[in-house]
């Protein structure tokens, strides 16, 4: 008898353990399926990265050393002429008021008795700030002037920074803005319970200050120019975005001009932003002569930016709308116009509503091309009232954001990180409220 | 009348228009609405849009010639020998309007009356008087400007007067005549949604119009550029030395290899974590997990890229710099080529695992059977079918990408540095052609002197790249997409 050559040839495999290939090959995709999830997983790690990193550093902002001093308002200063006249109040700058300020640290340290050797120059922990705040205090009661005061003022960065453990005793000793001695004052200030670390509304409401006195800087101006903006961008983006959308998917023609139309708005989507900039100050600007830092230039640059997101999700919620809808419109005898806005409009609504929102938030987050239209300026006074407020100088958010990373002193970063927080929770609130639409309204046809 | 105020009147006008079209609609009926050719309101919005429109075009065109109307009269008028040396005609025109508008400030804030104005000389100084009001002037006025600004400001205001009234005039008419013509057998609605419909493709056309007005922006100020600056010079130099007393050197090739090189470290990071990503969410996980992981990815792509830059700067320029340049003698600055690659290269993984994602799910899923019933593992199938099935729309993924990483500012404007430099180590600081353009146009800018100008023929340069980018981008993956439908 001849034996029959295993089929298999000379492998003595079996279903029941793996061979040599077998194992390399479910190695291999165990591997494979390892990658995916490595990556996700540096994804979503780098991810919390950058928000960790940036709580961290942000956090510390919101919060801020004060102390609160007694100060003397004495008459000779403040009001030469004796006469409590307003105007000859005015008459003495900030400037004059540094004395008082002085005079005040010096009141504390004798009054809590605080002895500390080699003290130089004691009014140094308090910031700058301090002598604008009391002199436009005393113009709006110029009665005060004559007796004292208790205020509550910023301390100086420095003692900001130390509190948040960012400035140390070696690096004190190094640092010609601060002196160990004045470290100690402000420790001996805080047992006394003079000096404290509060929250401070400042950093949101407050304009922006000097590179001088970063823990004077706030948002005030930068929000306000941000929601200007949002509300141009909102004005114009939605009616010109939705009129386009209902054009080119319910009416155009197909015909040349309806192909320009679309290509165009496709590579809009992917135009970088900055040259929208140099459209904003090409055109807005040089051209048409509108002001430069203007939330108007500002707005209408987003505008265009947001211009394309916003159709492209109008036409989406357009074409999600059934055409059964449609032709029952017409079909009882309304026109093509009525079916459109009397049916199909409504009912795409929240899908334009959602794509709305996220345009918006991410106008709200663009800065390239704010940065070509001025809108870096320093403005440290807050815009009127729409619609003269349009016109006025100020920053956004995320330049303001920019504009802090630019400054010498390091305490500066800490504020631009609070910005970027500021910034990111109108983000989120922007995103929820968009993902809570479109989960309310949704509809599956 | 402020132009605010003249649109609130045209608006009033129009709602009271409104009101009288649809009243006379049905009182042309004994108001009876069956009667009528269209349904009553839209005999009163063709009374209103008949009101609006005409006036609204009337407002806009007048808004945009008349600026350049008086710039050229005024200019016109400004002798020759007023222009003092080293100073353009467009210059004076400068000082012209800042003085013009000071005046009118004054005027506003009650300082001066219009008689004192017309007798205002240039010994009254001026310059103080603005200064008191916060309005700073550059120099002493002269009084060429001084006589200029005022004829100017004349000008301007006779303007303004004859812009309000062809305004109301035009609206005026647009009402009286449509609301004369109201009547029962009036094809009101067909009117109505006539002009509904120019709207709509108008509203539509602003996108063409964006394009021409980028392409025409740039395109002027490059073609004067190169007027002051050789052509060959600009795309053939390696050296890029902007120096405002003159006599710089704007070679584009180091600012281009910066961008080059950085995007190329960007897509190094983004593609292989961004395609893994992809693939294991469309083709691995559970339903669950995709659900929270998906999401979560893409909060990435909402991200401002300021905030991406800002840790560039923050975070990663330190922690690259302590950690492998310095130890390694690369180099000591935090901010470098490196920093923003990376950087950037987080920012696009979103993007490229969620196109990909895309593509990866429209590949039918009978190839995916084949394959698996021939005994492949899910590995393999992948790789050998999957992948090379959607490899068009990948590369299509990967080029918008490219063309992001390209045209991307705050990463680089914080993360990559200023110095423009042709060097191959990764983690000394170079630059971008977007850096640049922000730092040419941001500060003190004279749209005379090429260093200024440069930044629009970068503009252009880039735009043509990323719109080249994303058109090969496009016809790659709808050559793909036919493959399959």
């Amino acid at each position: 008898m001849v034996d029959i050559p295993d089929s298999r040839g000379t492998s003595t495999s079996s279903i029941l353990t793996a061979d040599k290939r077998t194992k390399k090959r479910n190695a291999a995709e165990k591997r494979f399926r390892f990658y995916g999830l490595a990556a996700i997983c540096i994804g979503l790690s780098a991810l919390v990265m950058l928000l960790a990193s940036i709580l961290y550093q942000g956090i510390p902002a919101f919060t801020q050393t004060k102390v609160t001093l007694e100060v003397p308002l004495s008459a000779d200063v403040l009001d030469p002429e004796g006469n409590r006249d307003p105007e000859d109040i005015a008459k003495v700058i900030t400037f004059g008021y540094a004395g008082l300020i002085e005079e005040a640290v010096e009141n504390a340290i004798e009054e809590y008795g605080i002895e500390i050797e080699g003290l130089d120059d004691p009014a140094a922990i308090v910031s700058k700030q301090a002598s604008a705040q009391v002199r436009n205090w005393v113009l709006k009661n110029p009665e005060a002037v004559g007796g004292t005061q208790q205020f509550s003022f910023y301390t100086t960065s420095r003692i900001d920074q130390y509190y948040k453990g960012k400035v140390t005793m070696a690096s004190a000793e190094l640092d010609s803005q601060i002196s160990i001695e004045q470290i100690q004052l402000a420790e001996a200030l805080e047992e006394a319970g003079a000096l404290e670390r509060g929250f401070n509304w400042d950093f949101i409401f407050a304009p922006d200050a000097s590179d001088q006195r970063p823990e004077a800087a706030g948002l005030g101006v930068a929000i306000i120019g941000s929601a200007y903006m949002m509300l141009i961008v909102l004005c114009l983006a939605l009616p010109i975005g939705v009129a386009a959308s209902i054009y080119l998917e319910e009416f155009a023609p197909t015909n040349r001009l309806t192909d320009i139309i679309e290509v165009n708005i496709s590579n809009l989507a992917a135009v970088p932003s900055i040259v929208f900039g140099i459209l904003g100050l090409a055109i807005f600007i040089n051209f048409a002569g509108l002001p430069q830092s203007a939330p108007i230039v500002g707005g209408l640059v987003l505008t265009l930016m947001t211009l394309p997101t916003i159709i492209i999700s109008t036409r989406a919620a357009l074409k999600s709308v059934p055409p059964s809808i449609r032709d029952a419109a017409l079909g009882v005898g309304a026109s093509k116009m009525q079916s459109v806005f009397h049916h199909v409009l409504p009912l795409a609504g929240p899908g334009i509503l959602t794509g709305t929102i996220i345009g918006l938030a991410q106008a709200l987050g663009e800065t390239a091309p704010l940065l070509l239209i001025g809108m870096v300026a320093f403005v440290t006074e807050y815009p009127d009232a729409p619609p003269d407020g349009f016109f006025d100088p100020a920053t956004a958010l995320p330049v303001q954001v920019f504009n802090w990373t630019q400054r010498a002193d390091p305490a500066f970063a800490e504020r631009a990180s609070g910005a970027i927080i500021v910034l990111l929770v109108f983000l989120a609130i922007m995103n929820i409220t968009a993902i809570l639409l479109r989960r309310r309204f949704e509809r599956r046809w | 009348m402020p132009v605010f105020w003249i649109i609130i009147a045209l608006l009033g006008l129009a709602a009271v228009g409104f009101l009288l079209g649809r009243r006379n609609a049905l009182s042309s009926v004994e108001g009876n609405p069956t009667l009528l050719h269209s349904r009553p309101n839209y005999y009163g919005a063709g009374v209103a849009l008949s009101a609006l429109i005409p006036a609204l075009f009337v407002l806009a065109v007048w808004l945009f010639v008349q600026p350049l109307l008086i710039d050229t009269r005024v200019s016109g008028a400004i002798p020759a020998d007023a222009i003092p040396e080293g100073s353009t005609l467009g210059l004076v025109m400068n000082d012209v309007q800042r003085l013009a508008s000071g005046l009118e400030q004054l005027q506003e804030m009650g300082r001066i009356t219009g008689r004192e104005i017309t007798d205002l000389t240039t010994d009254g100084d001026i310059r103080a008087r603005l200064g008191e009001i916060g309005f700073a002037l550059g120099s002493d006025v002269r009084p060429e400007v001084l006589d200029a600004a005022r004829q100017f400001r004349t000008l301007e205001s006779t303007g303004r007067l004859f812009m309000t009234i062809v305004a109301l005039v035009a609206a005026v008419a647009g009402f009286a005549i449509n609301l004369s013509r109201v009547h029962r057998d009036k094809r009101a609605r067909n009117q109505v949604e006539g002009v509904i419909k120019a709207l709509l493709l108008a509203s539509a056309c602003i996108a063409i119009l964006t394009t021409v007005g980028i392409v025409l922006s740039m395109l002027f100020e490059s073609i004067n550029f190169f007027r002051q600056y050789p052509i060959t010079d600009f795309f053939f130099g390696t050296q890029w030395a902007p120096n405002f007393r003159g006599n710089s050197d704007l070679g584009i090739i180091p600012l281009l290899w910066g961008t080059m090189y950085i995007s190329l470290i960007a897509l190094l990071v983004a593609v292989p974590i961004g395609l893994f990503s992809a693939i294991y969410l469309s083709e691995y996980a559970s339903r669950r997990f995709r659900a929270i992981a998906k999401p979560l990815i893409e909060v990435l792509a909402g991200i401002p890229t300021i905030v991406y830059g800002l840790f560039a700067l923050l975070v990663v320029g330190p922690m690259l710099r302590d950690y492998f340049a310095q130890p390694m003698g690369l180099g000591n600055s935090g901010s470098s080529v490196m920093t923003a690659g990376l950087v950037m290269g987080i920012m696009l993984i979103p993007f490229v695992s969620s196109l990909s994602d895309d593509i990866i799910s429209a590949v039918p899923q009978t190839m995916r059977d084949g394959s698996l019933g021939l005994g492949a593992t899910k590995a393999e199938t992948i790789r050998q079918v999957v992948i090379p099935a959607a490899l068009p729309g990948i590369v299509g993924a990967i080029l918008l990408a490219a063309s992001r990483a390209i045209g991307e500012t705050m990463i680089v404007v914080l993360g990559a540095g200023a110095a423009a430099r042709l060097s191959l180590n990764p983690f000394e600081a170079m630059t971008t052609v977007t850096v640049k353009i922000v730092s040419q146009l941001t500060g003190d800018t004279n749209f005379a002197s090429p260093e200024t100008l440069v930044a629009f023929a970068l503009g252009l340069t880039l735009f043509v790249i990323t719109l080249g980018l994303n058109v090969i981008a496009l016809v790659v993956v709808r050559r793909y997409r036919e493959q399959y439908e």
